[in-house]
């Protein structure tokens, strides 16, 4: 593991986001403690945890929004804290919620967001085009905010983040309250920006970071419990890929019989009806299905069902931040 | 009507950043951020709603005093009477409040102090925009009153003041007491994110600072001293002496320097936010 950040890092250009010892604490309360992490550039950092883990707290850090209680962190090369304003100025963040002047219009917004960024004046209207196109957002670019639907308001606010083509964009759970089409367009939008820009994104629905993060951080109690690719993640975890049969074998020794394929590491049986069900646990490179029904076959057993489950990030998610209840 | 309003004066006021783009970006932030202020209260049904409680008011006042005025002979002008009544009074300490309560706490309820604060934008900026935003808003609200005494003087072929400097020294008086009375208003609304809370603040505070000119009447035990101390607290007294055209820089130095107190302590305030979260 050590060996391949290693060669990740040679890959990387600069550090968009370098974090050192990062502690925030409320009063009686630590939110964040010790947070150490890099994201270089070109990268699309998943941002994981339970409620309450840290995660806003530690992007809200990130934008200059609030200080940390102690440690250093520097976004774009800009220390946060020294150089405060240079490290906004090249940052795109758009925060939890999505909080919009409910009273303007969407173009007036941006217009009025792409001047409040320093973008130059002469450029103000092509940008704001540009953002508008890329969001969708030209059938109401006239409407009042207050008006539009959630996912519009999304969209708002990440062309706000997009407007003066940052480095980098910090993105609190871009997609809460959105219905499943648009968490798909969504999802591209930040799929395809990603071959622009950095991105650390937070976001409950993991399928979303398998599929477009090159990178996961899973933070628990306020510190990083993994951070990792997520295919090295997923061939972590005890609940690596397993084979499920269900079948009539009309003896108790099944499950001793299957324990002796190799590859398979471990097998536990439950009963549904006359049906057995056994859960194989097998090596991560193996696939054991072929043997499993030629023992089947041999042994003439009835077989209903023989699938292989895949390890997903949910199981990851599940096992890092509940591992007592497993 | 109202959304025609808005977007004339919006129009008009769209084209400040404009005008400052050769400032530096410095400059062109602020008058962005000033320009949104003002937009917002024009988009807001409350700035139409302070507007006419405030001309409703001040014309009633206007017809009162003039009418009273008819009735027997009186050593002051129209314009003296106009600026003096109590009608006045109780109307102009009750719109900061209105005009200053939502400009921090709307901003810290919604949220929206989160994208605002980490646009690359600086502290001073946003308390300076929502500052002179509450100032124009305030200004355009006299603006009216003007006429009052242009119709006036068409329809009674008189003079309302004896003369120019009364107008302006009232008008002066205005600006600096608002002035004043605005970053009280602004420094009520960066205390919480409650509105009503706000307003209630900023009403005691600024109805305690108006009276504490009148305390010399109250109180008659006190010494000449104290009561002339006083006196240089009294709006009222200072407005008598403007509002008769006896321009004076005290009352400008009491005003414009508790401005800047007040605008130093909201400040200050608003900073304090990143260390209390």
């Amino acid at each position: 593991m050590a060996t391949h950040r290693a060669a990740d890092c040679q890959k990387l250009l600069r550090q968009m986001i370098k974090v050192e010892n990062l502690t925030k604490r409320y009063a009686g309360q630590t939110a964040i403690q010790d947070l150490n992490f890099e994201v270089g550039k070109g990268e699309i950092m998943g941002f994981l945890g339970p409620n309450g883990a840290g995660k806003t707290t530690t992007m809200r850090i990130l934008a200059s929004f609030m200080p940390p209680t102690s440690g250093r962190a520097s976004v774009a090369g800009f220390d946060i804290f020294e150089h405060s304003l240079q490290a906004r100025a090249h940052l795109g963040y758009m925060p939890e919620n999505n909080p919009l002047y409910n009273d303007m219009r969407v173009t007036e917004y941006l217009d009025y967001r792409a001047a409040l960024k320093g973008v130059p004046h002469r450029r103000v209207s092509e940008r704001v085009g540009d953002v508008k196109e890329l969001c969708g957002l030209k059938d109401v670019e006239k409407k009042i905010i207050a008006a539009l639907s959630k996912g519009f308001r999304q969209r708002v606010g990440l062309a706000d983040a997009l407007l003066h083509e940052p480095d980098l964009l910090i993105l609190d759970e871009p997609t809460i309250g959105l219905d499943p089409n648009q968490i798909r367009q969504v999802r591209e939008l930040i799929k395809n920006l990603g071959k622009q820009h950095t991105i650390l994104l937070s976001t409950h629905i993991l399928p979303e970071v398998e599929m477009t993060c090159s990178r996961v951080i899973i933070i628990h109690k306020g510190r990083i419990e993994a951070c990792d690719t997520p295919e090295n993640l997923l061939n972590q975890i005890r609940t690596a890929s397993g084979v499920l049969l269900e079948a009539k074998t009309g003896s108790d020794n099944g499950a001793e019989e299957l324990k002796r394929i190799p590859g398979v590491k471990d097998v536990s049986v439950s009963r549904d009806g006359e049906w057995q069900v056994f859960s194989l646990r097998a090596d991560a490179e193996a696939d054991v299905r072929p043997e499993v029904f030629h023992l089947a076959s041999d042994r003439h057993w009835t077989v209903r069902e023989l699938s292989q489950r895949r390890a997903t990030l949910e199981d990851v998610f599940v096992e890092i931040t509940h591992p007592d209840e497993m | 009507m109202l959304d025609g309003i808005s977007e004339v004066i919006s129009k008009v006021v769209c084209k400040f950043p404009r005008c400052a783009r050769d400032d530096g970006k410095v400059m062109r932030k602020f008058f962005t951020l000033l320009s949104r202020e003002i937009r917002s209260y024009f988009y807001s049904p409350i700035a139409y709603i302070v507007l006419v409680f405030f001309l409703v008011v001040s014309g009633v006042d206007f017809y009162f005093q003039i009418s009273f005025m008819n009735q027997r002979p009186v050593s002051y002008t129209v314009q003296e009477a106009f600026f003096n009544s109590i009608f006045f009074w109780f109307a102009f300490v009750l719109i900061f409040p209105l005009i200053t309560m939502r400009l921090f706490a709307e901003e810290f309820k919604l949220g929206t102090i989160e994208p605002l604060m980490t646009a690359p934008v600086r502290d001073w900026q946003v308390v300076l925009a929502k500052f002179f935003g509450a100032l124009f808003f305030y200004i355009v609200l006299w603006i009216p009153t003007t006429l009052y005494f242009a119709i006036f003087q068409a329809i009674t072929h008189q003079s309302a003041a004896n003369s120019t400097g009364a107008y302006l020294g009232a008008y002066l008086m205005l600006l600096l007491l608002g002035m004043f009375y605005l970053s009280v208003g602004c420094f009520a609304s960066v205390l919480t994110k409650n509105q009503i809370i706000a307003a209630i603040i900023s009403f005691c505070a600024i109805t305690l600072l108006f009276f504490l000119g009148l305390i010399s009447f109250i109180l008659l035990e006190v010494s000449s001293n104290t009561r002339q101390l006083l006196g240089y607290f009294s709006a009222i007294e200072q407005m008598g002496a403007l509002s008769r055209g006896e321009i004076d820089t005290r009352p400008m130095v009491l005003y414009l320097s508790m401005t800047a107190v007040m605008l130093t302590l909201t400040y200050q305030a608003f900073q304090s936010r990143k260390w209390r979260m």
